[in-house]
């Protein structure tokens, strides 16, 4: 029933005033005195070198199209999984297809070193 | 009795989430205590005890000295996601427990309430949905912070959580086709009628423990703050209330992956062989299954809190046990482990389940022992192919093991 999600709203009201109001309100009642040294962003003493956001390696875009493709995967799976005792032998079979490919995908990443680390 | 009027499910509800919220809030202020304690304990010495009796009151005197302390902004920060990534980190930390249930039904003169916060027909979808919107705040955090350490925390953080997810929603779907449903008093029901799904899914279990130690960045995979590598990682330049919201949001996912592992492996309230316990709420407010009784629910709600306790008391000790992965490891465990062995897991699963079904054993304490047996061996199996170097790098034991001089002659 719909009215089970009021609960919700009144919990995300709560959590979501309770951290607004603690970043807020130590805002106000802390004191704020930065210096040109202490306003510097920590890199063990000495002054920093370079700009922080410059490029990065590519790996972790590797990782994050992977992890789209295999999400997927997983809600796919959430939705024959309920349904799993329904479906029988044919759903069964109709999963083993599907999970089989991308199997074969994740083989092809791993051979082609998507998940090396070096 | 029956169902609830509007005004009587309104107050009961506002009732039921500021209790909830009030108790979680204690118990997040009383993990940050208990993992000083305990790491103290198994390090021997003392830990905190000079706030109050043994220490009970330092979280108190840390949140007054974390909200007056001078909070820091690094030159060159991007100001608005600085100070909006420890709101965003909080937030799903402390929403997800609304559709778990935590104690038996309740009758009252108005009518049967329900003592879960929220229970939603997608309540499952709704914890995978919300627990991932964690990752957001320590990507913010490690990016706004315009400073190096953070920067590779926050990245770290987003590549090690978003593999480990996968590896969490797949370790999910045995539980959700042993259960057949995505509501979680229901799965909660199941386990009170049969066995707890601990058993029959001894392998899930495992999996489901090892991706939510990684997914909350506890110590075997804390790559996101890496102390002797990144110094603080993602919040290393975060001060004062802003980095007492990110530590707590760390304790109370804390909470959550306990609840978790409770809720779909140890019968979540459900106190072991007693079946004055097994009530059900059904749609229409009764509930069925026994007698309801106030002292039922407090009984409940305490087993439950101390199931939950015990997994916390696990994490924590885990922490202070064992060593850290390097990051390669880490990723190399998730990918080319976990999701391997999982879909051959949810394979191996789904076909004894379709042969259980052929040979006409419904549903019931014996299918799940069945289950119990096929998993055992399983476990056995994992347990003589461990790894041992062959795919994760530099995890063997023969690698550990210094080399033996040769006898000089």
């Amino acid at each position: 029933m719909l009215r089970e999600y009021v609960p919700v709203l009144m919990i995300f009201a709560l959590s979501l005033g309770t951290a607004l109001l603690m970043v807020i309100g130590s805002h106000i009642f802390s004191q704020y005195r930065p210096t040109p040294v202490k306003s510097q962003p920590y890199e063990s003493g000495i002054p920093a070198l370079g700009d922080t956001r410059e490029r990065f390696a590519v790996k972790y875009y590797v990782v994050a199209m992977l992890f789209l493709l295999f999400d997927v995967e997983v809600v796919i799976l959430f939705t024959w999984a309920v349904v799993f005792k329904r479906l029988g032998l044919f759903g069964f079979v109709s999963i083993l297809i599907f999970l089989l490919l991308l199997v074969i995908g994740l083989l092809y990443e791993w051979k082609k070193g998507a998940l090396e680390w070096d | 009795m029956g169902q609830l009027s509007t005004t009587a499910f309104l107050i009961s509800s506002a009732l039921k989430v500021l209790g909830v919220f009030t108790i979680w809030l204690l118990a997040v202020a009383g993990v940050t205590l208990a993992e000083r304690k305990v790491a103290a304990w198994i390090q021997d010495r003392s830990g905190p005890n000079r706030v109050g009796p043994w220490g009970t009151f330092q979280p108190l005197a840390d949140g007054l000295k974390n909200f007056v302390k001078e909070e820091n902004l690094p030159a060159g920060a991007s100001r608005w996601l600085f100070y909006l990534a420890p709101v965003i980190s909080m937030f799903p930390a402390f929403v997800v427990f609304a559709v778990i249930p935590f104690a038996a039904p309740l009758a009252t003169p108005w009518g049967g309430v329900n003592m879960v916060i929220a229970d939603l027909p997608i309540g499952f979808l709704f914890i995978v949905a919300l627990g991932s919107l964690g990752v957001y705040g320590l990507v913010l955090g490690g990016w706004a912070s315009n400073s190096k350490y953070p920067f590779l925390g926050g990245v770290r953080a987003s590549a090690q959580m978003i593999s480990y997810e996968v590896a969490l929603g797949l370790s999910l779907v045995p539980i959700l086709m042993l259960s057949g449903n995505v509501s979680l008093p229901g799965i909660v029901h199941q386990q009170q009628q049969s066995l707890w799904f601990v058993l029959p899914l001894l392998v899930g279990l495992l999996f489901f423990t090892i991706s939510y130690f990684a997914e909350t960045n506890r110590l075997p995979f804390d790559m996101p703050e890496a102390e002797s590598e990144l110094v603080y990682g993602f919040h290393t330049e975060y001060s004062a209330m802003k980095f007492a919201m990110f530590m707590m949001a760390e304790y109370s996912n804390l909470i959550i992956a306990s609840a978790l592992i409770v809720t779909f492996f140890f019968g979540g309230w459900d106190i072991p062989f007693w079946t004055g316990d097994d009530l059900r709420y059904a749609a229409d407010g009764s509930i069925a299954g026994g007698q309801s009784a106030w002292w039922i629910t407090l009984l409940t709600g305490l087993a439950y809190a101390l199931k939950v306790g015990f997994f916390v008391f696990l994490y924590i000790w885990v922490r202070w046990t064992v060593p850290r992965f390097r990051y390669d490891q880490v990723m190399a465990l998730g990918w080319k482990i976990l999701i391997p062995l999982l879909v051959v897991y949810i394979i191996v699963l789904g076909a004894v389940m379709l042969l259980l079904e052929g040979a006409g054993i419904t549903f019931g304490t014996r299918y799940l022992l069945w289950l119990t047996a096929l998993n055992l061996i399983l476990m056995l199996g994992i347990m003589f192919w461990l790894d041992r170097s062959r795919i994760i790098v530099g995890t063997g034991w023969r690698q550990m093991r210094p080399q033996q001089a040769k006898p000089r002659g």
